[in-house]
């Protein structure tokens, strides 16, 4: 007996169900949860397809970096049911009607794409270890590597002086 | 084929499990009786003596103590996240036990029992993963009490938690950088052939050690549970067991880290100044020995955590943000750094 479509299909049913409900969720906390929930399960396809640095990195640093912040900026604002704001119902409108264009585009480009000759290989493959992974990154991709380490570091930089900025204002006021 | 599993695998890993969580949960229990009783002895009192002999029987009393204490959820907090709070807590800390390698491998001709439960390739980095993910059950029981002491605790303890984790990764990186692997078989192995991480390391284990006394929300790290600033802490609105969950947690957090910094710096299950593999020992004794020294790394491990805890006072906030971000972190980028340099040279 072969269990992985199970867990195949147990996960992507746990990642869209985690989805719908963050989208749909009225408490910011409960979805920010919700999209923690997610980020698991994509995780656990990642292992389905034996890249588990990129499972384990996914839950560092989304699951256990990002979402932090998000849950800290959610908490300290308070926000709940009956503190949310009424959106416009256009902008709501608006807001529906992107998002159907983007599947639509998605869906668009899935359709012509060569889905038989790019099968992902299930639980074997050593592509996504971390060994074979760091050769690939600093041989063959090195620069995009390069490339988007300076783009982060630029990220980090602007964070500090905009940071930086704000403090000063306040104090001389 | 993925999964493929055979029965007797399962069992075994079932009880290797089953031994290692009862395992962290008696150590947990005595350790809270230790840290009465260490503290005792530091303060030239008795400890604990009432219950059984030395009073050996006191965390029995406690923790049957908490069982039938009153439950109280209070009506404005958030039900279900109350209840999840410390129920991650406690996940999150039993979770990483399971690539620490406990002992040395059972071969009897074919028969080969690692004493771990999963030798995963990324190894350390799961451990990383799951203890950056137990600060949400901090974040949630604190937020879900629905009080501001909670709230400002909690926000606190995964702040912390977040900081010092970055320090913590990079002294991680320079043993990675020695042994070439992030399996924690191999980083044993590794030690066992070319001598302890901590004749390398010594700056990167304290670096290591500073982080993991912050990581466990110890002191002088104990910010989240300041009782003359913040009550009683992120658990302050908790009673019953559900409290028992979150202090039991931190004393088992503290437990595996023990053991993390055993394996990672310490030789693990290795003894030192001896090759124990040509002593011809049964390969039950032998597996069992090996499990002993880690054990006996261990507790002394446990036994620093709990001698700093009643020697040096709490940290301020401010002290504590900027030892983490101005202090350690060039600290350790420096000592990753010079163990890159030196492993390139030394390897030419």
């Amino acid at each position: 007996m072969n269990v992985t479509p199970y867990i195949f299909w147990f996960l992507s049913v746990l990642a869209l169900f985690s989805a719908l409900m963050m989208v749909t969720s009225r408490n910011p906390v409960y979805s920010v949860l919700w999209l923690i929930g997610t980020f698991f399960a994509i995780s656990g396809h990642y292992i389905l397809l034996n890249a588990q640095f990129l499972a384990v990195v996914n839950i560092i640093v989304y699951a256990g970096a990002i979402m932090v912040l998000f849950l800290f900026v959610i908490m300290l604002m308070n926000l709940n049911r009956e503190t949310e704001p009424q959106k416009n119902r256009w902008l709501k409108f608006i807001g529906a009607l992107a998002g159907g264009c983007l599947l639509l585009v998605l869906v668009a480009a899935l359709k012509d794409a060569e889905l038989k000759s790019q099968q992902a290989m299930v639980g074997g493959g050593s592509i996504g270890l971390i060994k074979v992974l760091g050769k690939e990154l600093f041989t063959r991709y090195v620069v995009p590597f390069e490339i988007s380490s300076l783009l982060f570091l630029s990220a980090m930089i602007g964070a500090a002086v905009i940071g930086k900025k704000e403090n000063s204002q306040t104090l001389n006021s | 084929m993925l999964l493929a599993l055979d029965i007797w695998f399962i069992l075994e890993k079932v009880a290797l499990i089953a031994t290692i969580i009862g395992l962290s949960f008696f150590i947990a229990m005595y350790t809270t009786y230790a840290e009465r009783k260490v503290a005792a002895w530091l303060q030239d009192r008795r400890g604990p003596n009432r219950a059984g002999p030395f009073g050996l029987f006191q965390p029995l009393a406690d923790g049957g103590k908490l069982f039938f204490k009153e439950e109280i959820i209070p009506l404005t907090s958030n039900r279900f996240l109350f209840i999840l709070g410390p129920a991650l807590a406690m996940i999150t800390a039993l979770l990483t036990s399971s690539v620490i390698p406990w002992g040395a491998s059972y071969v009897d001709g074919s028969i080969n029992i690692p004493l771990q439960v999963a030798d995963v390739d990324m190894g350390i980095l799961i451990v990383f993963g799951i203890v950056s993910v137990g600060v949400y059950g901090i974040m949630i029981g604190g937020w879900s009490s629905n009080n501001k002491f909670s709230l400002l605790a909690a926000i606190r303890g995964a702040s912390q938690m977040v900081s010092y984790e970055l320090p913590m990764g990079l002294a991680l990186i320079a043993v990675l950088l020695m042994t070439g692997s992030l399996k924690m078989s191999v980083i044993v192995s590794h030690q066992i052939e070319h001598g302890w991480h901590i004749l390398y390391q010594p700056l990167g284990f304290i670096i290591f050690f500073v982080c993991a006394l912050a990581e466990c929300n110890r002191t002088p790290f104990d910010l989240p549970e300041a009782e003359n600033e913040l009550n009683f802490g992120y658990h302050q609105e908790y009673s019953s067991m559900k409290l028992g969950f979150y202090l039991f947690a931190e004393y088992i957090n503290m437990f595996i880290s023990s053991a993390v910094m055993a394996t990672l710096y310490f030789g693990g299950y290795d003894i030192p100044f001896v090759n124990e593999s040509t002593w011809g020992l049964s390969p039950l004794m032998f597996s069992l020995m090996s499990f002993a020294v880690l054990m006996a790394k261990v507790l002394f491990f446990l036994f620093v955590f709990i001698w700093i805890r009643w020697t040096i006072p709490r940290f301020r906030y401010d002290q504590l943000m900027n030892l983490g971000w101005k202090k350690l972190i060039p600290l350790s980028l420096v000592n990753m750094l010079l163990t890159a340099a030196l492993t390139l040279w030394l390897n030419k």
